[in-house]
């Protein structure tokens, strides 16, 4: 009776973690973020007994601060691939917003009106890729690489090509939220720890999670079961926007300005940091905690490669390298699982 | 009254005549085989039902009263339930989040509602038991079998207590001691006054749980009686067209 009866509850405490059939620590194992995780930890212990400023507190600090603003997009892509999507316009979005935010800023008006304007039209950007791709049904590609190019471009001509760094009234508080700090960590990081956790429910106990998921593993079934398909999908883009907004927010306030160019090639690190932490381009497959993994494991690798002094002009190859080699890996894995 | 009552029913896909001018009408509590051979639009004929797609041209009438199911819910609140010939199911979920797919049982907490896991496990493992399948709630059904994908499938229709069951090949994939189970199961829903439509290939399983059968050959009905006064020979005849109509 007492064995049953702890069975049961570690039975329960492993069905927090996410939709598989083993229990336990067996079950964490099994997945990327796990081990990209220990890969992660691996290479910190590497780097700290190679380089006395790696582990400084200093690094930490920045590092964890770096990665935050990727891995909060992080989450708003994640939850697009595991539908079976793909959100190439977050970069733009970022740029968008982060402007929306400095232009409303700068004309005077108090920083919550900032934030509104900044994730409002971030989830505006979102909404219309959502609408065209749940109700219109086009390929969430060519509709995401659309607004890549549209937003920038709004960016550009609501910016008219200036940077804003005078954020009104408010300018202290605006500063300190993206660039301060609370109790030693980085606000941006605090709000990844907040959004992971946030996701991570989301994920596990909500219908709407639950959608998610079975729109990437067979959305024609889910259709039939009776899944709002459309509205989940739609409302999956604009998610995407929102953390795309969030992020824009807090780094303008940790850059101290914004120009049109904010979050440039951004996309590229945030889909990366996503497949890195589990989430499966075929979708169906997809981790909260692995936003925060993978973006780390992005942050750090980049990190290594400057305090190693390797040419910054590598980044770019290594990023792409470990992209393909994330989604490799998991085809390796998928074909052990068979 | 009959629970349901097709009138008239035609389904065109562009050229292609799925269904022309099928009737039936399905008593409370009847088990009702339907039959015919690939292609024939036995598939397309309970799609119609379960609100799949609209038929071409034709009535339903459920309880007397005409329906017009935009999409598959409307049909499952009329109280029709659907095994689908391809089980519709996700992958990637568990077996009890398929079962409950659409229809999560969840719990409140104040103004937040979450889904309550416990519950699903155990409603699925009891309606599993019930089944006698070996599927166990918490698999994943991308590493099931056929029989436990099939078991779960129909696992979805004992959810809600239905008036009409709809089965399409429930039996296609799984092993001799669950197609008994699936009889019995059948049967069972008779006794408790639910109406099945059976789809199988298998003349047995026809002949050992239903009253009536119907056949399309061609989209068109060409036979609608009791089994008592049929015969595998007469069916086998009546699908493949050696005997025109019955
Ligand atoms: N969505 C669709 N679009 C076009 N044609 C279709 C569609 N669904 C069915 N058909 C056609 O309608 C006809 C009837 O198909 P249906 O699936 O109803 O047959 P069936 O009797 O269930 O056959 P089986 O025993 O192989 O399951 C076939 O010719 C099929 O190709
Ligand atoms: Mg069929």
């Amino acid at each position: 009776m007492s064995e049953s009866a702890e069975r049961r509850s570690v039975a329960d405490i492993a069905d927090v973690t996410g939709l598989q059939t083993e229990k336990g620590f067996r079950r964490i194992i099994n997945t990327q973020p796990f081990w990209v995780l220990v890969a992660l930890v691996l290479i910190c212990i590497l780097m700290g007994s190679i380089s006395d400023t790696f582990l400084s507190e200093r690094n930490l600090f920045t590092t964890t601060r770096n990665f935050a603003f990727m891995a909060i997009v992080a989450l708003g892509m994640t939850t697009v691939i595991v539908t079976g999507g793909i959100d190439l316009s977050v970069g733009s979005i970022m740029g968008l917003s982060g402007i929306m935010a400095g232009i409303t800023l700068a004309a005077g008006y108090p920083v919550w009106a900032g934030l509104a304007a900044c994730l409002l039209s971030a989830m505006a950007a979102g909404a219309v890729n959502g609408f065209l791709i749940a109700y219109l049904r086009m390929s969430p590609f060519v509709v995401t690489l659309g607004m890549l190019a549209i937003a920038r471009s709004l960016a550009l001509v609501i910016s008219n090509n200036r940077m804003f760094y005078e954020f009104g009234p408010d300018q202290a508080l605006f500063i300190a939220i993206g660039g301060g700090s609370t109790f030693g960590v980085a606000n941006p990081f605090w709000v990844l720890i907040i959004l992971t956790l946030v996701f991570a429910w989301l994920y596990r106990y909500s219908t709407w999670g639950r959608y998610v998921f079975a729109i990437g593993g067979n959305s024609e079934a889910a259709k039939l079961s009776g899944v709002p398909v459309e509205r989940v999908l739609m409302s999956v883009y604009v998610v995407s926007g929102l953390t795309a907004g969030i992020a824009a927010f807090l780094m303008v306030g940790w850059l101290g300005s914004v120009t049109n160019a904010l979050g440039q090639t951004y996309e590229l690190q945030v889909i990366a940091a996503s497949v890195i932490g589990g989430a499966n381009l075929m979708g169906g497959v997809g981790y909260a905690v692995g936003a925060p993994i993978g973006a780390a494991l992005v942050e750090v690798i980049r990190n290594s490669l400057l305090l190693a002094g390797v040419d910054p002009y590598w980044q770019g190859t290594f990023l792409g390298a470990f992209i393909i080699l994330a989604v490799l890996l998991e085809k390796v894995r998928g074909r052990r699982g068979e | 009254m009959a629970v349901l009552e097709l009138r008239q029913i035609s389904k065109s896909f562009g050229a292609i005549r799925a269904l022309e001018n099928v009737d039936l009408t399905i008593e409370a509590g009847e088990v009702v085989g339907l039959m015919g051979d690939n292609g024939a639009g036995k598939s397309t004929l309970v799609k119609i039902i379960a609100g799949n797609f609209p038929p071409t041209s034709g009535k339903i009438l459920i309880d007397g009263e005409e329906v017009h199911f935009t999409k598959p819910v409307e049909a499952r609140r009329k109280g029709i339930e659907i095994v689908y010939q391809d089980l519709a199911l996700c992958d990637n979920l568990t077996a009890a989040a398929n079962v409950f797919l659409g229809r999560e049982i969840k719990r409140r907490v104040g103004p937040i509602r979450y889904l309550d896991h416990k519950a699903m496990y155990e409603r699925a493992a009891a309606i599993f038991a019930e089944l006698k399948s070996e599927t166990r709630p918490r698999d994943l059904v991308m590493r099931m079998s056929g029989g436990q994908r099939q078991a779960v499938a129909i696992a979805r229709t004992r959810l809600s207590d239905p008036k009409l069951v709809l089965m399409d090949e429930p039996t296609a994939a799984i092993s001799v001691r669950q197609v008994a189970e699936v009889l019995d199961l059948i049967r069972r829903l008779k006794e408790t006054g639910h109406a099945v439509v059976l789809i199988s290939h298998r003349m047995p399983d026809v002949f050992a749980v239903c009253e009536r059968v119907a056949v399309l050959r061609r989209g068109r009905k060409v036979a609608d009686k009791k089994i008592a006064d049929s015969s595998p020979e007469e069916v086998t005849a009546l699908i493949t067209g050696a005997l025109q109509e019955a």
